[in-house]
């Protein structure tokens, strides 16, 4: 299976998964291989280590897209999303008026939390999405999503941001005025200062200026965050969950599959990175065989050194299978081999692609 | 390193899928057997449990895993609740605000307030005075904490909210916490790392990050899933010479799957020479597990290994 099939005729990838199973190589790996069969691609990273980052053309942190020469008829693009420049731009986009923006921007709350706003880093990385998609300039992007606490917060992102922003009754509750008392009764005056008694009143004058002034820009971030949601439901866009095949990996796998399939969201198939493979079994091997060849101590350390690459190919092998079943999709994962050398540039995206773009299967290590 | 056991908190941290729950599992052990009264903490945030912490029956009540050794995995819901539950009195108005809907979200939308109330939650099991009067204090508390881009955040958490929120209690017990996380006597950090090039840059800028954020030391650094070098040059040479004749199928394999672990064995001491030579110290080092799945024995084997190592 060819993760070309996988996506033919798709104008977004996301790759999901859990932290530390290879996102953001599998991410670059595979808009390389697309752009190098005739497409114009841009893969939108987040934080990658700085070599992968350097052989992509992008030496610092930014919002703007660079190319990255290949070789091949398509052109690449990449860029490293910055996230609080990204809602920067999206105040500043929304705020009805410079006196909103300005209070927005300068609110200490926001200063110094923004990137921690309910999941913000994974909205903006939607919000980017959603902007290059309108543009139209480009024929696949490929997201490599956040490294988020939770593979899944982006999901819910545009939702969680706009029910935020949308903070009517949180001012309410903040500002408890008479409509506050009619609407919520009595009760929420002495709630107020029950609060303001735990937090501190600069805090509490914070937290309501902030809500407050988000409250103004609501309508424009419900309607942002709407569209992008059904971007994510497009039948242009598609899921890959990445993993390893390590048992949480997996866990994570299947929980984020159930969670694509009850949202109807298009799941598009697995990668598993770090395989461990081999063509046969500790006990095919004739030990005396391997003596004979490499003498009495050497063969021995050959023979147990595959014993312990059995046991460790074998877990992956029954993790995956564990994959396959629960997933029940037909397309089967594709697998890449642990590599001898990790991937941190071109040529090691390009060993990648070897397995990626596969007709089939994966071959013996070494 | 003998050190780390003297602290009362230690947060373990590094990049996403390197080991961070094996190393604090681990520590936990080594500290527990040395007599330390000690807990190990799944800051669960929005994370599902990890599956070792799930199997043994691991939730928000400090669970007792063995002779001194405890674990808890902390809801950050649970600890807004028991954090009010301490400042308001009566009761009847911290019931009043905690089941007020509106209350519920304004806390979820805080920014950092979850990650704050988990930070106090672990303090608050790090102090000798309890809040609850009758929980036994520990002395260590350990800390599998968030991956390191997110683990600087946390950290900083106290700090961000004592400066934002200026005066009143938050900024007064959030300083507080802060001077705890600080100090080095009280408080330590524990890096861990894969020798593989990015684990290796990721855990060189948290080091650098941590001091010039934070002031604060990276007090150890552990490498984990060191491959053995099970093969010298030259054996790898007579291997290699072997694979060259054509031989039965199963020797092939057994040839090259010796020649892949001892490449990616040299590969992997490269990087933990740079390491090495990057940090100025040498860090600590555990063993690859040859095995189907980590579980408490797996931790009781690496945890020997970080105990000859102390």
């Amino acid at each position: 299976m060819s993760v070309a099939r996988l996506i033919e005729r798709k104008e977004i990838v996301i790759c999901a998964g859990a932290g530390g199973v290879g996102k953001t190589t599998t991410a670059a790996a595979i808009a390389l291989g697309m752009a190098q069969r005739g497409l114009k691609v841009a893969v939108l990273t987040i934080d990658p280590a700085r070599r992968l980052a350097n052989s992509l053309g992008l030496p610092e942190l930014g919002n703007e897209e660079r190319q990255v020469e290949i070789d091949g008829s398509g052109e690449l693009w990449a860029m490293m999303l910055d996230a609080k420049r990204t809602f920067d731009d999206l105040i500043e986009k929304h705020a009805p008026d410079e006196r909103t923006r300005d209070a927005v921007l300068s609110n200490r709350i926001y200063q110094e939390l923004s990137n921690a706003v309910a999941g913000s880093q994974e909205y903006m990385a939607m919000e980017k999405l959603y902007e290059l998609q309108q543009e139209e300039r480009y024929d696949l992007l490929v997201l490599d999503t956040p490294p988020s606490r939770n593979a899944l917060d982006f999901l819910d992102a545009p939702e969680r941001l706009s029910r935020f922003v949308d903070s009517r009754s949180l001012q309410l509750f903040l500002r408890p005025g008479r409509i506050g008392l009619k609407v919520f009764g009595r009760g929420t005056g002495m709630l107020f200062s029950v609060l303001k008694g735990v937090t501190g009143v600069d805090l509490l004058q914070d937290l309501s200026d902030f809500f407050a002034s988000f409250g103004d820009m609501a309508e424009g971030f419900r309607d942002r965050a709407a569209r992008t949601g059904e971007l994510l439901a497009d039948s242009g866009t598609t899921f890959l969950l990445v993993t390893s095949p390590r048992r949480a990996a997996i866990d994570e796998a299947i929980f984020f599959h159930r969670r694509l399939r009850e949202r109807k969201l298009p799941f598009g198939g697995v990668v598993v990175n770090r395989m461990s493979t081999l063509a046969v079994h500790e006990d095919e091997v004739d030990v005396t065989e391997l003596q004979a060849l490499l003498g009495k101590r050497l063969g021995r350390k050959v023979a147990s050194n595959l014993a312990d690459y059995d046991a460790i190919a074998t877990r992956d092998r029954e993790n995956v299978d564990r994959l396959a079943r629960d997933l029940d999709e037909g397309t089967p994962p594709i697998l890449v081999p642990h590599l001898e050398d990790d991937v941190h540039d071109i040529s090691g995206l390009l060993e990648m692609n070897e397995y990626l773009f596969a007709a089939e299967a994966v071959p013996a290590p070494g | 390193m003998s050190d780390i056991l003297d602290k009362r908190l230690v947060f373990v941290t590094g990049k996403g899928g390197v080991g961070k729950t094996t190393v604090a599992a681990a520590l936990g052990l080594v500290a527990s057997r040395a007599g330390k009264r000690t807990i190990v903490c799944e800051v669960a945030q929005q994370e599902r449990m990890s599956h070792v912490f799930r199997r043994e029956g691991v939730g928000y009540e400090e669970k007792r895993l063995d002779t001194d050794l405890y674990a808890i995995s902390i809801d950050p819901e649970r600890s807004i609740e028991e954090y009010l539950r301490t400042q308001i009195k009566p009761t009847a108005l911290y019931t009043l605000l905690f089941d007020n809907r509106l209350f519920q979200y304004f806390a979820a939308a805080t920014p950092g307030m979850r990650e704050l109330v988990t930070i106090g939650k672990v303090w608050e099991l790090a102090q000798f005075e309890r809040r609850n009067p009758d929980a036994a204090p520990f002395d260590l508390v350990i800390v599998d904490a968030p991956s390191t881009g997110h683990g600087l955040g946390f950290l900083a958490t106290p700090r961000t909210f004592r400066d934002a929120a200026r005066v009143g209690p938050i900024s007064r017990q959030a300083g507080k916490i802060d001077a705890f996380i600080t100090d080095p006597g009280s408080t330590g950090v524990v890096a861990v790392a894969l020798p593989e090039e990015m684990p290796v840059n990721e855990t060189v800028e948290f080091e650098r990050l941590l001091a010039d954020e934070m002031g604060m030391d990276v007090d150890a650094v552990v490498v984990n899933a060191l491959l053995p070098a099970r093969f010298d040059e030259g054996e790898a040479e007579q291997i290699e010479q072997a694979a060259a004749a054509n031989g039965s199928p199963g020797v092939e394999a057994a040839l090259k799957a010796a020649l892949f672990e001892h490449r990616r064995a040299h590969t992997q001491r490269a990087e933990l020479d740079r390491l090495t030579k990057e940090l100025g110290r040498a860090p600590l080092t555990l063993p690859f597990l040859f095995e189907p799945d980590l579980d408490l024995r797996s931790f009781d084997e690496l945890s020997h290994e970080l105990e000859t190592q102390l």
